[in-house]
């Protein structure tokens, strides 16, 4: 950490509450784009659940397509906010404090709107309810919790309400702090929000432990959730799913997808927010080298995944990794998916210019979003579409104008929500920047003076 | 003793340093006070003990465990309950199959020791609470370090002048609530 500059309390409110207290024109017009995909989402989703499923390209041997990709993608950008913000927190990572919350803001969002598809993808929504909850005492039906997606449910909704409390607690201390700049009716929101909150010895030891206590019990959460998003698909018995690597490797893969869209989004609200001061080229370099390991950690399942499908030689896995890597349209997704994904920016973050190269970073981990979704993509559909000796009714997936409005959907709603998010509360942490100022030193080592930190 | 504790009134020095705030506790503890009735209040944590402040006693640790032991328990009501009501064979498994039931149950355990780990911050930081007083917004909009006192009759003027000793550069709270026995 080289790029750190002295900065007063009263400057880190100044610049970090200037968004959430003022608002940019540009503001309006970004948030109007994002309601537009909304907006044509929604029209999307009614149709759907006017007309039918039938909409989206889905149709029979493919019944999980787009709405089910969208689903795993986003549910693995939620896995961001837990791999920074607690696992660098319980290791006092120094680089975290700037990160962390929009981390964290990012998993809940993403999450929410990932819930929003399965709910859609089962066709008949007002039935899903009591599928999933067990509040149906007038006519005795009850969830089946043998069936992995009633697993699904559970996993999330602990997950996005851990990570909603995780994100709450480390806001408390800021929204005490909003609450002394903000004037009418936002003074009033961030005065109940805050709790009366006023930085006593005792509320900020309790803060640090609960940073602690709130990682380690989340940690276990974030690997159950996408653990069980890839129960869906193994505990199945169509071939090309039925791996026992697959939940390893989906949260390899959901670490991976979740890092980059931090980096991304980091690199975003840098520009926007001018954070330049708060984000600087040490972060993407420290990012850009968590990613290596966590790119080779994936890549190394993925061909578990695929070595193993063909070496045991049964004919429904060999044939079903042979359509992912032969059959078009796949032949093409396939090496797309892995070059965006590992094989374009991992070599490229191996050089220490590039990592501190923002543009660079920005471009890069969007290339490994793209290549994370296909991936989803490759996984699901050829291992529906594969022909199976009792496929009587066979098509290809083709997908509509439905599968890409759902998809835009998405993108407008997580967007949205870090935008507004980020309008009302502080997208970085006060008093985490004020506390890496107050315990900042410089040790002269010969000539040179070295950044150091102390620590208790 | 209850009557007395009633008329305690919070004085707050304000300080630009944190040695200054340290000197401050030092000669309060100095002049009779006792460790409860001093606080300091900063916009940011401190290491430990920067303040020469009394270790913090809490029972945070307990609450996830009881959320645990709480989430257990509703997870498995749900699974057990909703098998043993609805008793329909799938897929050849037994009406309690324990492999799933464990899923469910992991994740209402989790879901149990988080909640009332937020809960347990929540209160043992003494939240919600009014700002009536022992507090003022220099100290989260301008980083000065605040000296809480708790003080009661002829202590509210000492604590005020020994605060003004160590280097503050302001008290305030004892004139915005008058001293009621004298």
């Amino acid at each position: 950490m080289k790029d750190r500059s002295d900065l007063t309390p009263k400057e880190i409110n100044r610049d970090l509450l200037d968004f959430p207290l003022h608002k940019p024109l540009w503001f309006f017009g970004v948030s109007l784009v994002f309601v537009t995909f909304i907006t044509a989402g929604l029209v999307t989703a009614g149709f759907l659940i006017m007309v039918g499923v039938g909409v989206m390209g889905i149709d029979r041997p493919a019944m999980w397509a787009f709405l089910i990709t969208n689903f795993v993608f986003w549910v693995g950008i939620s896995h961001a906010g837990v791999m920074i913000s607690a696992i660098l927190r319980l290791v006092h990572a120094e680089w975290r404090r700037p990160v962390t919350r929009a981390a964290e803001v990012l998993t809940v969002f993403s999450l929410a709107t990932a819930a929003t598809f399965p709910f859609l993808h089962t066709g008949r929504q007002w039935r899903t309810m009591y599928w999933a909850f067990p509040y149906d005492f007038w006519r005795g039906v009850w969830p089946d919790v043998r069936s992995p997606l009633i697993w699904d449910p559970s996993a999330i909704f602990t997950y996005l309400t851990g990570s909603t409390l995780f994100l709450y607690v480390a806001l408390l201390p800021d929204l005490a702090v909003a609450r002394e700049y903000a004037k009418g009716t936002m003074r009033k929101v961030y005065a109940v929000l805050s709790l009366g909150f006023r930085g006593t010895t005792r509320q900020w030891r309790l803060q640090a432990l609960a940073g602690i206590l709130l990682s380690a019990l989340i940690l276990p959460v974030f690997v159950s959730v996408h653990s069980i998003v890839s129960w869906d698909f193994a505990v199945a018995l169509v071939p090309g799913w039925h791996s026992t690597v697959f939940a390893p490797y989906f949260v390899a893969g959901a670490v991976h997808s979740g890092v980059s869209a931090v980096a991304t989004i980091m690199a975003l609200m840098r520009r926007l927010f001018r954070l330049e001061k708060y984000i600087t080229p040490d972060h993407f370099d420290a990012i850009g080298r968590l990613l290596i390991p966590v790119a080779c950690g994936w890549l190394y399942f993925w061909w578990m995944d695929f070595y193993f499908g063909i070496y045991s030689r049964a004919t429904d896995e060999v044939a079903v990794q042979f359509s992912r890597t032969f059959v078009y349209p796949y032949n093409v997704l396939t090496p797309i998916f892995l070059l965006a994904g590992f094989f374009i920016p991992v070599p490229l973050f191996l050089f220490r210019r590039v990592r501190r190269n923002i543009t660079a970073m920005l471009w890069l981990t969007l290339l490994v979003n793209v290549g994370m979704w296909l991936e989803r993509f490759i996984i699901i559909v050829p291992a529906l579409t594969y022909k199976q000796p009792f496929s009587f009714s066979w098509t290809a997936f083709s997908p509509t104008w439905a599968d890409w409005l759902m998809t835009l959907w998405a993108f407008g709603l997580v967007l949205l929500g870090v935008l507004l998010f980020a309008k009302f509360f502080p997208i970085i942490p006060l008093y985490d920047i004020k506390e890496g100022q107050t315990i900042k030193a410089e040790v002269q080592i010969g000539r040179v003076k070295v950044p150091a930190v102390v620590r208790e | 003793m209850a009557r007395e504790m009633a008329r305690r009134t919070a004085v707050l020095g304000l300080f630009r340093s944190a040695e200054a705030t340290a000197d401050g506790v030092d000669a309060l503890r100095a002049a009779g006070f006792r460790d409860h009735d001093l606080d300091v209040l900063t916009d940011s944590p401190f290491p430990e003990g920067a303040f020469g402040e009394r270790e913090i006693h809490h029972r945070l640790y307990v609450f996830p465990l009881m959320g645990a032991a709480c989430g257990f328990a509703v997870g498995m009501l749900i699974t057990v309950g909703t098998q043993m009501s609805f008793p329909i064979v799938t897929g050849g498994k037994p009406i309690l199959s324990i492999p799933p039931m464990i899923n469910v149950m992991y994740e209402g355990t989790m879901l149990g020791a988080l909640i009332f780990t937020v809960l347990g911050v929540i209160f043992e930081s003494r939240l919600p609470r009014r700002l009536d007083r022992g507090y003022d917004p220099r100290i989260l909009r301008d980083g000065l370090i605040g000296l809480e006192v708790k003080a009661a009759g002829d202590q509210v003027d000492a604590a005020r002048d020994l605060l003004r000793q160590a280097g503050a550069v302001d008290v305030v709270g004892a004139e915005r609530e008058p001293d009621r026995a004298h």
